[in-house]
């Protein structure tokens, strides 16, 4: 899957008029991959969205010249379907709801980690694809038998609670990927505020001793700082 | 210009005091003039009725020793020997037919003889007053019986000149005007004066509370101090001052605490990426320390995130967006989240009770008890129990979340809810929560209306949430 990372023909537009930010962001999102054009206001942002073909947008909200909002209204009204990522420093309900209202995709408060945000990119990408209808998630040896909820590592199975299930299908869903602990915690659990207990770090300590302290090679991995992903040792 | 008006600043209290009371002073010194006048003119005209009175017993008695036939001078005699002695009276005697039998110089007396209604006697009701040629004039007109045969009846007129009355009247009534505004005057001066020094206590107040400044907040009024009047005032003042007092510390000590906690993690930061630069050191080292800043960026995050929401809700930013909230549901969910850690450190989590579905903001409430709940496994040795117990009664509902633990000195139960607070001071920074958890939940169960408390005894610590019955 060119998903993962990125892919040459990904183009991202990112607007966001905080230099120090504008820089970071175009970097990471480049060694991520994807191939990016940085706007540092809002009106070039708007003339290179409207004029140019991208696969998404990330937009701040505060803008000195026209706010991201206009931008993502002028956006809809011309008919562009570009999936738009916004980013606000107000973690306000109302804000979010009218950035949605307005026709905006998803939308992060800063500040964020930036493994949350790739996270976030991916899975807007990854929305409009049409999801491969299938029963059975293969990585390396691991197998998830999705009907019947059954984990097997080569032709040993290994017995796991639902929720840890749900964590490992999360993973292998999203293999290659960083996820944060923060979108672990809301996908598996719906908790979407950030708990500083360490209960991710214990619950993924628990899966690895059924699927990899056994076996060969090891499947899951811990970004120090970012979060966890699932990959076979190929592929990394 | 906007369409509706400003409200207009209503009239001073001085203004307001001094215009009713000198209507009431006003009215009083009208009607008071008014009634000294009215008793004045009365005395003249019983003055005069008696003058009259005796005039007209003098004239009926001359008009008695009149014999038929007499010559009208024996006549004029007689009659104006009878009223010798009295000054400005005028009258006039005709008889039956009307033909004048004497007058005195002066008013036309028997015009007014035709004119005015007969009486038989001088009394003050029939006594009345007219003016001829700029004179006013009081007076009666009188029938006498015959005294003799062939004499009379008589029609008599009798007049008294009342000028000289009039004039001291109008005299009176002058003077008394001028005393009447003066004192009137005075009176309306004096009040607006007394309306100024009775509100003395109030520019004393304001001189007071204008002396509270930011760093002299404990001054306070002495409701014992002030006018009865405005005792309710000063006590209500002090209550408001109060509640500002306390939010301003709690604010000021706010700042402080945020500007600690964060300097040490910046100074470490700091300090760290300095001696990291200070010679050239493997790209492992390098990796090592940015992983370490990583870390530390992060726990900063999370606490301003954590200080932001907790502005927001204590500042009613964040308002509950209520839907019906099945409060055992939500527990059981926090019970599979909490699941690995709990299991791991053997710490049995029990619910206990069932309650009907309070109205709530569900993920405020969740991340409530979820603050909870990682409190006390926090704080629960190994290898002990968690209990949620919920109940339901007429006062509302009652969530409480229990665990063995170190029995809290009391003096630290009121501030556990405190940001920052830490039992154990020493205990400065430590891998675990920015101590801002409790604050948190507290926050949001109020912002529900509700109120939260802790308790500690025999080794069991526990906190309680209760929600009121109808959250508005």
């Amino acid at each position: 899957m060119q998903w993962i990372d990125g892919g040459a023909d990904v183009k991202l537009l990112v607007v966001e008029d905080e230099i120090k930010t504008g820089d970071y962001l175009r970097q990471g999102l480049i060694e991520s991959g994807f191939m990016v054009d940085l706007a540092r206001t809002g009106l070039d942002g708007h003339h290179l969205a409207m004029t140019e073909s991208f696969d998404l947008v990330i937009l701040d909200v505060m803008l000195p010249d026209i706010d991201g909002w206009r931008i993502v209204a002028s956006l809809r009204e011309a008919g562009q379907r570009t999936p738009v990522l916004f980013l606000t420093a107000r973690d306000s309900v109302e804000d979010r709801v009218k950035g949605l209202e307005l026709g905006a995709d998803d939308y992060l408060v800063k500040p964020f980690a930036f493994a949350e945000l790739l996270a976030r990119v991916r899975t807007l990408l990854r929305r409009g694809m049409v999801p491969i209808q299938s029963d059975r998630l293969q990585v390396a040896d691991l197998v998830l038998d999705l009907a019947r909820r059954r984990a097997m590592r080569g032709s040993i199975r290994i017995s796991l609670t639902a929720k840890e299930f749900a964590l490992l299908e999360l993973l292998v869903r999203r293999h290659g990927e960083v996820l944060p602990r923060s979108l672990i915690a809301s996908q598996v659990w719906d908790m979407n505020f950030d708990s500083d207990t360490n209960v991710i770090d214990v619950a993924i300590r628990r899966l690895r001793a059924k699927i990899d302290d056994a076996f060969e090679p090891k499947l899951i991995h811990t970004v120090r700082g970012m979060g966890y992903s699932l990959d076979a040792p190929d592929a990394a | 210009m906007p369409p509706e008006r400003v409200a207009r600043r209503p009239a001073s209290l001085a203004l307001r005091l001094t215009v009713s009371i000198g209507l009431v002073i006003g009215v009083v010194f009208l009607t008071l003039g008014w009634v000294i006048e009215r008793s004045i003119e009365h005395h003249f005209a019983q003055q005069d009725a008696e003058e009259l009175g005796a005039v007209a017993q003098s004239v009926q008695q001359a008009l008695a020793t009149l014999q038929p036939g007499s010559s009208s001078d024996a006549f004029s005699h007689s009659l104006a020997g009878a009223v010798s002695g009295h000054h400005g009276i005028y009258y006039y005697v005709a008889d039956r037919t009307g033909t004048t039998l004497y007058v005195t110089p002066g008013p036309r007396l028997d015009m007014i003889a035709r004119t005015l209604p007969v009486a038989t006697h001088v009394a003050l009701g029939n006594l009345h007053v007219w003016q001829e040629l700029g004179q006013s004039y009081r007076g009666a007109v009188l029938e006498f019986p015959a005294a003799a045969a062939g004499l009379g009846p008589f029609r008599v007129v009798l007049a008294t000149a009342i000028g000289f009355h009039q004039h001291f009247l109008a005299e009176f009534r002058q003077t008394s005007w001028i005393a009447m505004a003066l004192a009137a005057l005075i009176a309306i001066l004096s009040t607006w004066q007394a309306v100024y020094r009775g509100h003395a206590p109030l520019r004393d107040i304001s001189a007071r509370i204008r002396g509270i400044s930011v760093d002299r907040l404990h001054l306070r009024l002495d409701p014992a101090q002030v006018p009865i009047e405005l005792a309710e005032l000063a006590a209500t003042f002090n209550a408001t001052l109060e509640r500002i007092e306390r939010d301003y510390h709690r604010l000021s000590n706010f700042s402080a605490d945020i500007a600690h906690e964060l300097r040490t993690p910046v100074t470490n930061l700091v300090t760290q990426t300095q001696v990291l630069l200070t010679k050239t050191r493997s790209t492992d080292a390098y990796r090592e320390v940015l992983y370490s800043n990583l870390e530390e960026y992060d726990r900063m995050a999370r606490m301003i995130g954590d200080m932001l929401y907790l502005a927001q809700t204590d500042n009613q930013l964040i308002k509950p967006a209520v839907v019906e909230v099945d409060l055992g549901k939500e527990v059981d969910a926090l019970f599979e989240y909490f699941e690995p850690l709990a299991e791991e450190r053997q710490v049995q989590l029990t619910r206990i009770g069932e309650v009907s579905v309070v109205r709530g903001d569900r993920l405020m409430l969740r991340r409530a008890l979820t603050n909870l709940l990682s409190n006390a496994i926090r704080h629960t040795p190994d290898g002990q129990a968690i209990t949620v117990s919920l109940q339901q009664d007429d006062q509302g509902t009652a969530i409480e979340v229990a665990n063995h633990g170190d029995t809290i000195p009391p003096e630290h139960l009121d501030h556990l809810f405190e940001r920052f607070y830490r039992v154990d001071r020493s205990r400065q920074r430590n891998s675990d929560g920015a101590g801002l958890g409790l604050a948190i939940a507290k926050s949001i169960v109020e912002a529900h209306g509700g109120t939260i408390a802790a308790r500690s005894c025999d080794g069991i610590n526990s906190f309680e949430i209760r929600l009121p019955r109808r959250l508005t």
